[in-house]
């Protein structure tokens, strides 16, 4: 068998084989699941709720600047993200077969969806800290 | 040692057999779920760029909100949302099957049916919010 996935010699000599692994791939995905539940509606009704006020960008930096409001959004793009590569991770697994490709794959999966969490990770931030009560910030 | 796979030089069929599957609700449902994690997953590249545009660039900010509130940006917040109750929906069956609950066919099929019903009526009442929002103003 030729080298199909990203562990190392030694987590396959520890003998706890792919099993291991997929256990902690099952489990994350549903934990990510049950979190993004309650997230993913209140994300919903939020944007609603943005869109009814006017979508400008002093909207959004105001409703940004609340600390729950950031703090849910970070946690459900955390969750959204790792929940999404996990998906992706299984549907690449699933359909692609060629080793170079597969790996190629499950290489850009990874980069690809930590990247967008880590950029919407920093916007969020800088929305969250970028509100000033007096100064209208210009749109 | 070498084993026999079905792969296209050990000529043996590939099972299930999708040339002659009569499509059931169970396996729409089930392949539908996994096109709409990828479409969802997709999605997420409009939801970083509205992150990104709001908190550095306001020109791209607005050119995204005006195309989102076009034709074609309403059309794919349509199908985002459909994709997204769905989503939901039927990502909450496989929680109660993870917990061994709701296997027996009649069960898969009730569940089935009560997915594509909650969804519709989610959707619906999503894009009733937001029309009704966008008369008003």
């Amino acid at each position: 068998m030729k080298h199909s996935d990203i562990r190392t010699p030694l987590a396959k000599v520890r003998g706890l084989g792919s099993a291991h692994d997929g256990t902690g791939h099952f489990i994350w995905q549903r934990i990510t699941a049950i979190a993004l539940i309650p997230l993913s509606l209140w994300f919903v009704w939020s944007i609603l709720h943005l869109t009814a006020t006017g979508n400008t960008p002093d909207a959004v930096v105001h409703w940004f600047s609340h600390g729950f409001n950031a703090t849910a959004i970070a946690v459900l793009l955390i969750a959204m993200f790792y929940h999404a590569k996990l998906g992706l991770q299984v549907v690449i697994e699933d359909y692609v077969h060629r080793v170079s490709i597969k790996f190629i794959s499950l290489l850009a999966n990874m980069f690809i969806m930590y990247g967008m969490a880590a950029l919407s990770l920093v916007a969020v931030l800088k929305l969250h800290l970028q509100y000033v009560p007096q100064m209208g910030v210009a749109g | 040692m070498t084993v026999k796979t079905a792969t296209p030089e050990s000529k043996r069929p590939l099972s299930p057999h999708l040339q002659i599957y009569r499509p059931q609700l169970t396996s729409v449902l089930s392949i539908t779920h996994r096109a709409t994690g990828i479409a969802l997953a997709i999605g997420t590249i409009f939801l970083v760029g509205w992150l990104w545009s709001a908190a550095y660039n306001s020109n791209c900010f607005n050119s995204i909100n005006t195309f989102f509130t076009s034709i074609l940006g309403r059309i794919m917040l349509v199908g985002w949302s459909f994709a997204f109750y769905f989503h939901l929906c039927n990502g909450i069956r496989h929680l109660f099957w993870d917990i061994g609950k709701g296997f027996e066919i009649p069960h898969a099929y009730r569940s089935g049916y009560a997915v594509v019903i909650v969804t519709i009526v989610l959707t619906g009442l999503t894009w009733i919010a937001v029309l009704s929002q966008a008369g008003s103003q």
